[in-house]
């Protein structure tokens, strides 16, 4: 087994792991925890279809920003597992099964595909992950998308304020 | 690494995913699933963008071909994050109206 092949499957086996314990954990501090393992894992494969920009901003995005909102927000409620609502087993079960059958289906129709038989994705080579290219071709072609989700981040940091804002407006 | 373990990875991660929104009450927990499979399926378009270079990479090693799933990756990311700064104030604000993130207590928005 190749290097890229261990590195592989052990990524993919901590990525499984993680989703796994964020779904199992029953306090949401660890499921926190949990995913930013999971998002650790998924920019480890990045990196290693060598796709370093992506890589470095699921770490700064996702992990870096988002889940310390998560846990802020999750350490504002004091919410733990005593707190943890219960749902009855019959709905856990019924969503396991659901799930495990949407899974089954999906890996079913995909090896059975015959478009993508035999085809690989291109490990630790090529050069279009690189930031330089990126970035040409953010600001060329993608340019009026790149400049709308600007504005989409302006009209979401101007929700999340008037949302969080106390008092006033007596919604819900 | 032949696309189908990538396509197997994405497909189990995001019906990790599904499966938690489908059994959790905990709204958060609930957002933290959707994020998951916002992953799984970034995860499954870098997979396709460098199978795509790989057919090009063949011939010419320089070839941009297939950078446009990178691209899109970005943008889910961006709408990522504006998503989670507007649901997580969603959900401080119901926190402060009800006194939990229990899902089963927003069955009714009035009152």
């Amino acid at each position: 087994m190749s290097i890229i092949q261990i590195l592989f499957w052990f990524l993919s086996a901590l990525a499984l792991m993680g989703a796994l314990m964020v779904v199992l954990s029953k306090n949401p501090v660890h499921s926190v925890l949990w995913l930013i393992v999971v998002f650790f894992a998924i920019s480890g494969h990045y990196v290693l279809l060598n796709a370093q920009f992506l890589a470095i901003v699921n770490l700064i995005v996702y992990a870096g920003a988002i889940m310390v909102l998560f846990l802020f927000v999750i350490m504002l409620m004091n919410l733990n597992s005593e707190t943890e609502p219960q749902k009855n087993n019959m709905l856990k079960i019924a969503g396991a099964i659901s799930g495990g059958s949407l899974m089954l289906i999906m890996i079913d129709v995909v090896s059975s595909a015959s478009d993508i038989a035999g085809k690989s994705a291109l490990v630790k080579e090529g050069n279009i992950g690189l930031i330089k290219y990126l970035g040409k071709s953010l600001f060329n072609e993608y340019v009026i998308p790149f400049e709308i989700s600007s504005i989409l981040f302006l009209s979401a940091m101007v929700g999340a304020v008037v949302l969080g804002k106390k008092g006033e407006a007596k919604a819900v | 690494m032949p696309i189908q373990y990538y396509i197997t990875l994405a497909i189990i991660l995001f019906c990790i995913g599904v499966v938690g929104v489908l059994t959790r009450r905990n709204a958060i927990i609930i957002f933290m699933c959707i994020e998951l499979m916002l992953n799984a399926v970034n995860l499954l378009l870098v997979a396709f963008s460098k199978m795509i270079n790989g057919f090009a990479y063949a011939s010419d090693k320089a070839s941009l071909a297939g950078m446009d799933g990178q691209l899109f990756v970005f943008f889910i990311m961006v709408v990522a994050a504006a998503e989670v700064s507007v649901g997580l104030a969603i959900i401080v604000m119901m926190y402060r109206n009800t006194h939990s993130v229990d899902i089963n207590f927003l069955n009714r928005l009035k009152n």
